[in-house]
């Protein structure tokens, strides 16, 4: 059984949703988050895709395709030593507020 | 690196899941084709999405596959082809 990201040929995954829409700005800044980890020799396109991968299928099938780059990023940054889990939900607390 | 195959060598997709991240999908795995182009060797990815150097690079082609041996019970044209990028290590001779 392929992994969960390996989609090609899986009967049930239904037909291709080809709706054109514009991105969120937190989309573009996710984009934009990576385009400058990747630029500072921080994260490789091809350690994004094996964080990507990494997600457990449930989480994986959730999360829709910026969601998953964002969460493969925070665990990439954890991983190395970069950022712990606490630095980056206190961030985001204080965002919310 | 001297690529091993040339083109229009018969190659076979070797099959596997190692840990980590690999570009061979596994609709093509076992499969046989004929390699259509040499890209050129590129760092393994392999390496690379686990923090190596990716070193020994890896020749890469473009392996050409009919539709109707990739897909069980294919109903559009016969003559249909896939065509995929494909690392050496991922291939033997046929």
């Amino acid at each position: 059984m392929p992994r969960v990201h390996d989609r090609g040929g899986r009967p049930d995954a239904g037909p291709i949703d080809r709706t054109e829409r514009e991105l969120s700005p937190w989309e573009k800044r996710v984009d934009a988050l990576r385009g400058a980890l990747g630029s500072r020799g921080l994260v490789r396109a091809d350690e994004l895709r094996r964080a990507i991968e990494a997600l457990d299928p449930e989480t994986y099938e959730k999360l829709s395709y910026y969601e998953r780059w964002i969460a493969a990023i925070e665990a990439l940054m954890i991983e190395k030593g970069l950022l712990t889990r606490e630095e980056i939900d206190r961030k985001v607390r204080e965002d919310d507020t | 690196m001297t690529p091993k195959f040339n083109i229009g060598d018969r190659v076979r997709v070797r099959v596997g899941a190692p840990p980590g991240h690999f570009r061979t999908p596994a609709y093509i795995q076992g499969k046989t084709g004929a390699v259509e182009a040499v890209h050129g060797a590129f760092p393994n990815p392999e390496s690379l999405a686990c923090g190596g150097d990716g070193l020994p690079a890896q020749a890469l082609y473009l392996v050409r596959f009919g539709q109707t041996h990739v897909w069980e019970g294919y109903c559009a044209s016969p003559k249909d082809q896939l065509l995929i990028d494909l690392y050496e290590h991922w291939l033997e001779p046929v």
